[in-house]
C-alpha cells in the first residue's frame, strides 16, 4: 500500500505546531497502524530528520499509552480497538491519512502526537481509589455481589485511561473516564464507605482540571476502545446527586 | 439545565392543550383565554396568578440559558486548538444542534410573544378576541407565517428530543434499558408535541377553523 499521511508536528509545548505531509510506500495491510509510523520513524532517522513523537507501550490494547486521532476518528475507523491493534488493511490503498493528537486544554501537547494526560490522574488521585488497605484478593464467596452489579463493575473497570472519550467528546468533557473510574467502586462491596465523598471529589477534580462539562451528546462511547457504555454517566450522575443531597458525605474522619 | 428544562417542558404540555382549545369553537377558546388572566381570582387579584407563571418561566429560561452559556463556554475552553479533520459527529442531530437551536427556538418565542400575546406583529391584534388573532395570523395569504410557525415548531421538537433524553440522564437514569426506554419516551414525546402545536395553524390553514 501507499499512503499520504498528514502528521501534526509541533517541536515542543510551546511551539505552534502544524500538519506536515509524508509520503510513505510499500505499507503491509498486516502491519499495525503504529508499524506504520515506525516504518514512517526509521526512514526519517535514515534521511537525518526528527522521527514522529507518538505515546506507545504495549502494543496489544491494554496500557492506554497510545491515543491517536486518525482522520477524525479517535484511535482509527474501528471501533472497540486501540490505534496500536489498528491494523492498515482497515485503509485503502493511496489514502491520505490526517493524524492528530488529542485536542483538549487539559492535554497539552508535549511533542508532536503525544500528550501530557496527567489531568486523568488527578481525577483518580481525588479519589479513584479505597483507602482501606485491603491486602491480597479475598475469597470470592466471602463478599457476595449481585451478577449484573458484578459485570457492570467489570465493564466499568475494562477503561485503560487512554482519554478517547475527552478526545471524541465535542465539549472536551472526561466524564465517561471518570464515570468508569467512579462506577467500578460505587457498584461494589468495597467502595461503598468512601462513595459519596469521592464522586463529588473526582467531580470536582475533574472541572478544575478544564475538561468540559457532559451534555449526554454521546460521542465519547463509540469512540471509546473498552466500549465503556454512555449509561455509565448516569451512574454518577445519581451517585453526585444523592451526594449532594446528604451534604459533607459519609466518609469516617472527612 | 434538567429542572429548567422540565419546567419549560411542562408549560409547553399545558399550552399545547390550550391550543387546541380552538377546537371547540371561538367562544369556548375565547372563553378559556380570559379564564388564563383569572386563575386563582378569588384568591388572588385580578392577574396576579398569570405574573407568578409569567415570572417563573422567565426565570426557568434564563436559567437555562445562563446553564447552556456556562456549558458552552466551558466547552470552548475545554478545546482551544480544533480538529483539523473532524468526522462528522457520530451523535444525533438533535444532540448537535442544541445551542443553535436553543438560539432560534428564543428568537421565535420573542416573535411569538409580540404576535399572539402583545399583538404588535398581528394583523388584528384585538386582545379580547384571541381566536381572531390566531385565525388571522395563519390564514392562506400569509403562508410565510405559518412556514416559520413550522420551522419553529420543528426546531423545538429536535430540542425536546435530545433535551428530555439529556434531562433523565442529568437526573440519574443509569441502566441501558432504561436508557432505550428514555430515548423512546423523549421521541414520542416530541414528536407529539410538535403534532399538537403543527395542527393549530394547518387546521386555519386549511380552513377547518376560520
Amino acid at each position: 500500500m501507499n499512503l499520504t499521511l498528514r502528521i501534526w508536528r509541533q517541536k515542543g509545548p510551546e511551539d505552534k505546531g502544524r500538519m506536515v505531509t509524508y509520503p510513505v510506500d510499500d505499507v503491509s495491510p498486516d502491519m499495525s497502524f503504529l508499524e506504520m509510523l515506525d516504518v514512517l520513524n526509521e526512514r526519517l532517522i535514515l534521511a537525518g530528520e526528527d522521527p514522529v513523537a507518538f505515546d506507545h507501550d504495549c502494543r496489544e490494547g491494554i496500557c492506554g499509552m497510545c491515543g491517536l486521532m486518525i482522520n477524525g476518528d479517535a484511535h482509527g475507523p474501528q471501533r472497540g480497538t486501540t490505534a496500536c491493534q489498528l491494523h492498515m488493511r482497515q485503509f485503502t490503498d493511496g489514502e491520505t491519512i490526517d493524524i492528530e493528537p488529542w485536542r483538549a486544554s487539559a492535554f497539552p501537547v508535549i511533542k508532536d502526537l503525544v500528550v501530557n494526560r496527567g489531568a486523568l490522574d488527578k481525577i483518580i488521585a481525588a479519589g479513584g481509589y479505597i483507602t482501606a488497605p485491603t491486602g491480597s484478593a479475598p475469597e470470592a464467596h466471602s463478599t457476595p455481589v449481585a451478577k449484573a452489579n458484578a459485570d457492570a463493575a467489570f465493564e466499568s473497570a475494562a477503561c485503560i485511561g487512554c482519554g478517547a472519550c475527552v478526545a471524541a467528546c465535542p465539549n472536551g468533557s472526561g466524564m465517561l473516564f471518570t464515570a468508569a473510574k467512579l462506577t467500578q467502586l460505587s457498584l461494589l462491596p468495597q467502595g461503598q464507605p468512601e462513595r459519596y465523598t469521592r464522586v463529588i471529589g473526582m467531580v470536582d477534580a475533574h472541572d478544575e482540571a478544564g475538561f468540559g462539562g457532559c451534555t449526554n451528546a454521546g460521542e465519547c462511547t463509540p469512540a471509546c476502545p473498552k466500549g465503556i457504555p454512555l449509561n455509565t454517566i448516569g451512574r454518577l450522575n445519581r451517585d453526585y446527586l444523592q451526594a449532594t443531597a446528604k451534604g459533607a458525605g459519609n466518609t469516617p474522619g472527612s | 439545565m434538567a429542572v429548567t428544562g422540565i419546567l419549560l417542558a411542562l408549560f409547553l404540555i399545558a399550552h399545547m392543550l390550550g391550543n387546541l382549545k380552538v377546537f371547540t369553537g371561538e367562544t369556548s377558546f375565547d372563553h378559556y383565554a380570559h379564564w388564563l388572566r383569572d386563575i386563582g381570582k378569588p384568591l388572588l387579584p385580578g392577574v396576579w396568578f398569570l405574573w407568578i407563571l409569567r415570572t417563573v418561566l422567565v426565570v426557568a429560561v434564563v436559567a437555562h440559558i445562563v446553564a447552556a452559556t456556562v456549558l458552552a463556554r466551558r466547552a470552548r475552553a475545554a478545546r482551544p486548538v480544533k480538529y483539523a479533520h473532524r468526522k462528522k459527529i457520530n451523535g444525533s442531530y438533535a444532540a448537535r444542534t442544541m445551542r443553535w437551536g436553543g438560539v432560534i427556538i428564543l428568537l421565535f418565542v420573542i416573535y411569538h410573544l409580540l404576535d399572539l400575546t402583545t399583538g404588535t406583529l398581528n394583523p388584528v391584534g384585538n386582545e379580547s378576541k384571541p381566536y381572531g388573532n390566531v385565525v388571522a395570523d395563519f390564514a392562506p395569504e400569509r403562508w410565510y407565517v405559518t412556514l416559520f410557525y413550522t420551522l419553529a415548531i420543528v426546531a423545538v421538537g429536535f430540542h425536546l428530543r435530545h433535551g428530555a433524553f439529556s434531562a433523565f440522564r442529568s437526573l440519574g437514569q443509569q441502566t441501558p434499558r432504561g436508557e432505550r426506554r428514555a430515548r423512546t419516551a423523549a421521541l414520542v414525546f416530541a414528536v407529539l408535541l410538535c403534532a399538537g402545536y403543527l395542527v393549530v395553524p394547518f387546521a386555519v390553514l386549511t380552513g377547518l377553523v376560520s
